[in-house]
């Protein structure tokens, strides 16, 4: 790539930052340009961010209605899935899904439940509980 | 030993070497770095899964970096993982109490400088920490334009967060860097092994045959639902571009290395070649993301058949690159 055309769009998901690219200069040398973004890595960003914004929300819902306990809301605040929280926790994924149902969650053993905070980053004040809202 | 300054690179592990070496004193680039640790890769591994998705790279695992530099330029650098935090921070302060400056694998998702934008459970970012104010660590995050701070609470958690990858508080600082060497016979080496590591046949994962695999696994897309097509489309570019420096990226950087390995020969016309033919591919990559990004803004349907052969245009190429890399003759 010609350091003209190192992409200058000013995206979003770089948050103000900038990125280093080797592209190369009038003398065909390759060196290091900062680019402030490209839309097309903007595009995929957002859509996996939306995805991510989406879960909490469906999250948010089903814990509020009942359904599931809070820790599964958390899990996706903390923008992690099973698999994620999981291998985190070291706990299989069928135990996990236990503790997502309300009736299990709220016998659950001391222990266990600061492995979740820590892993999670929540305090176990919190990990009991929805936030008032989705941002909290 | 000067004042540490920081650098901005392309990508994190490649930046904290050559920012640590040129540190001691040994003068090597990000893509000398890059090119002489073999870092330059392709896989496509579909039962290992990254938020679900299956894993692209476009590079050597995690650590090969360190690990291979080591080898091959045969220097002291030594490698401390922790099972203990409190030892682990420990260590790090002792370390930079010597005067040091200590690279440190650890999870971008935790780094308080790191914008919510960027905040992914990635486990094997490289650090550069290179003092300590107060309560705060001053560190050298290679793909950041400027240095930056973070806290020791969640520099502790960046560092000791569990699951794949995991740190394990993982330090690695030189201990003896000597400060002029010869690069010649390791690009040598360096230049043969990796195109033919590319080139084999017998890991269906990895190298051009992976990127036939991946090809393979687009076309395959028509049979699933359009919201996960758009997800794994998405996906592909997302590793491809932003994670780390990008599949485009590392081709652009190895382009430099052999630029930069040209000259040292030189100005070698095979490998100045072969740094052109690079060039032209990591903007085939580029030009891949850019199909990709308007087919999943297009209200037409998708046209899988195009993306895939257009993947597989782009294996040809670079298959061209490392055949014209082997034919490079050293005259030491």
């Amino acid at each position: 790539m010609d350091i003209n055309s190192v992409p200058q769009d000013n995206s979003t998901t770089y948050a103000k930052m900038q990125k280093a690219l080797y592209a190369t200069d009038e003398n065909g040398k390759l060196k290091t340009v900062s680019s402030t973004g490209w839309e097309v890595e903007e595009l995929v960003t957002t859509q996996a961010l939306d995805d991510i914004e989406q879960s909490i929300k469906d999250a948010y819902e089903l814990v509020k209605s009942g359904k599931y306990s809070p820790l599964y809301y958390h899990m996706y605040a903390s923008r992690m899935d099973l698999v994620v929280l999981s291998q985190s926790t070291g706990f299989f994924q069928w135990t996990i899904k236990r503790d997502f149902k309300p009736e299990v969650f709220s016998k659950i053993k001391q222990k266990r439940l600061l492995e979740y905070c820590d892993v999670l980053g929540v305090s176990i004040e919190d990990i009991k509980v929805l936030p008032k809202d989705i941002n909290g | 030993m000067g004042e540490f300054t920081h650098t901005h690179h392309a990508h994190c592990e490649s930046g904290v070497i050559s920012s640590m070496l040129r540190h001691y004193g040994l003068n090597i680039s990000e893509p000398m770095i890059f090119g002489l640790s073999n870092a330059l890769n392709f896989a496509y591994i579909p039962f290992v899964k990254i938020g679900g998705m299956p894993l692209v790279a476009y590079r050597s695992i995690p650590k090969a970096i360190i690990k291979n530099i080591k080898k091959n330029l045969n220097i002291d650098i030594k490698l401390e993982t922790f099972s203990n935090i409190k030892k682990g921070e420990d260590r790090l302060d002792e370390l930079l109490a010597q005067g040091k400056i200590v690279g440190a694998q650890s999870s971008m998702y935790w780094l308080s400088y790191i914008p919510n934008e960027m905040r992914f459970h990635f486990n094997a970012h490289n650090i550069l920490i290179y003092g300590k104010d107060g309560d705060e660590y001053l560190i050298s995050d290679p793909v950041f334009q400027m240095a930056v701070k973070c806290d020791k609470a969640s520099l502790s958690k960046a560092r000791f967060v569990k699951g794949v990858m995991a740190p394990k508080g993982l330090l690695y600082y030189p201990t003896n860097i000597p400060k002029d060497m010869d690069f010649r016979p390791i690009i040598a080496k360096n230049i043969k092994q990796l195109s033919k590591t590319m080139l084999r046949k017998y890991v269906p994962i990895a190298g051009l045959v992976g990127i036939k695999y991946l090809a393979n696994a687009i076309l395959k897309l028509q049979n699933k639902d359009k919201r996960y097509t758009k997800l794994f489309l998405g996906h592909i570019v997302r590793m491809q571009e932003e994670i780390g420096t990008g599949g485009a990226g590392f081709r652009f950087m190895y382009a430099s290395f052999l630029q930069e390995a040209s000259e040292l020969f030189d100005n070698d016309e095979v490998l100045a070649k072969s740094s052109k033919m690079m060039l032209e591919v990591g903007d085939q990559w580029r030009d891949f993301a850019l199909l990709i990004a308007k087919s999943l803004k297009s209200k037409k349907p998708i046209d899988l058949k195009l993306i895939s052969d257009t993947l597989l245009e782009i294996g040809k190429n670079e298959a061209k690159v490392y055949k014209t890399m082997l034919t490079f003759k050293a005259n030491i």
